[in-house]
């Protein structure tokens, strides 16, 4: 299934429009890479909604791996605390980077796998 | 300046690290004092504070500085961009008597130097990082900031290559001063969020 799924549902386009819109239900892909990574453990499997674009910044990722790092947009992504810590009132933003986030639906744990 | 960063175990490996380098004739003393010096050049939280300053008493700028911070800074003469060309995204958040602000970086310690000096050891702590986005309204009591019980809070966690500074509520009783007094009023804290102003 995951060959039939086009490559823009599963990574943005180098440079193309931004996958996501604020006000968008996102969820962070949960899953623990084998590098250096700017998706904070707290948020992974979290769901959030976007505040807003930051436009395109390197990949930490692979800036971190000494790769020639792909840009992608980064997103503010706020998170309500009860959904983060169970309790607490307040709202938590966290900048991540498009690859990092899905829609919050539909629910599947597809593109999580893939990376 | 930011307490007890000589005796962290990050400072003893930083030493230990330099001078082997040094021993191994890899770098200078004289060439990490260069590279310090100019990393620290002109950095300083009153940067930040005049950017306050102004942002109270323009309501123009104002509004620009929270629609693109890091366009409005080049009109106070300030610019993101490094000496090497990358530099960060400015993000200004504007505390109201509904809603405040305070900053974080949980996975390390990004922070706008050059706007607000050299980060304070705290910041840089395990205890902030963790403890800020879980319970910010007992992280801010802790630091004498007792916020009311309706004052909604964000914590913006830089976890990319945005940095935030934080517009503190203008105090009350200020209209007689001009801009350069009030910049004067605005502490590194208020620029981070842990202070109200």
């Amino acid at each position: 299934m995951t060959e039939a799924r086009p490559r823009s549902e599963t990574r943005p386009a180098p440079g193309g429009e931004p996958r996501f819109a604020p006000g968008d239900r996102v969820r962070v892909r949960v899953g623990d890479p084998g590098h250096h990574t700017r998706r904070p453990r707290y948020v992974r499997g979290q769901r959030g909604v976007i505040v807003e674009s930051q436009g395109p910044w390197p990949l930490a990722d692979e800036s971190a791996q000494g790769l020639d790092p792909r840009s992608e947009v980064v997103y503010t992504v706020g998170f309500a605390a009860r959904d983060l810590w169970g309790s607490g009132a307040h709202t938590v933003t966290v900048d991540l980077w498009e690859s990092y986030l899905l829609p919050a639906e539909p629910e599947t744990e597809e593109g999580d796998r893939e990376r | 300046m930011s307490g007890d960063h000589a005796s962290a175990p990050v400072a003893a490996r930083v030493r230990t690290l330099e001078a082997r380098l040094i021993e191994a004739g890899l770098i200078t003393d004289d060439a990490v004092d260069r590279v310090l010096a100019a990393f620290l050049d002109r950095a300083d939280p009153h940067n930040g504070a005049r950017i306050v300053a102004r942002a109270w008493t323009d309501a123009d700028f104002g509004e620009r500085v929270l629609a693109d911070g890091t366009a409005a800074l080049l009109e106070l003469g300030f610019d993101t961009k490094g000496r090497d060309g990358k530099g960060y995204r400015l993000k200004v958040v504007r505390n109201t008597p509904e809603r405040h602000n305070v900053v974080v970086c949980t996975l390390c310690s990004c922070y706008p130097v050059s706007l607000l000096g050299p980060s304070p050891g705290w910041y840089k702590s395990l205890a902030y990082r963790s403890r800020v986005v879980r319970e910010p309204r007992a992280v801010l009591a802790e630091f004498g900031l007792e916020l009311p019980g309706e004052v909604d809070i964000t914590v913006w966690d830089s976890s990319a290559e945005t940095r935030y500074l934080v517009i503190p509520v203008r105090p009350p009783d200020t209209e007689h001063l001009d801009e350069a007094a009030l910049a004067d009023l605005v502490t590194r804290d208020g620029l981070i969020g842990v202070a109200a102003v």
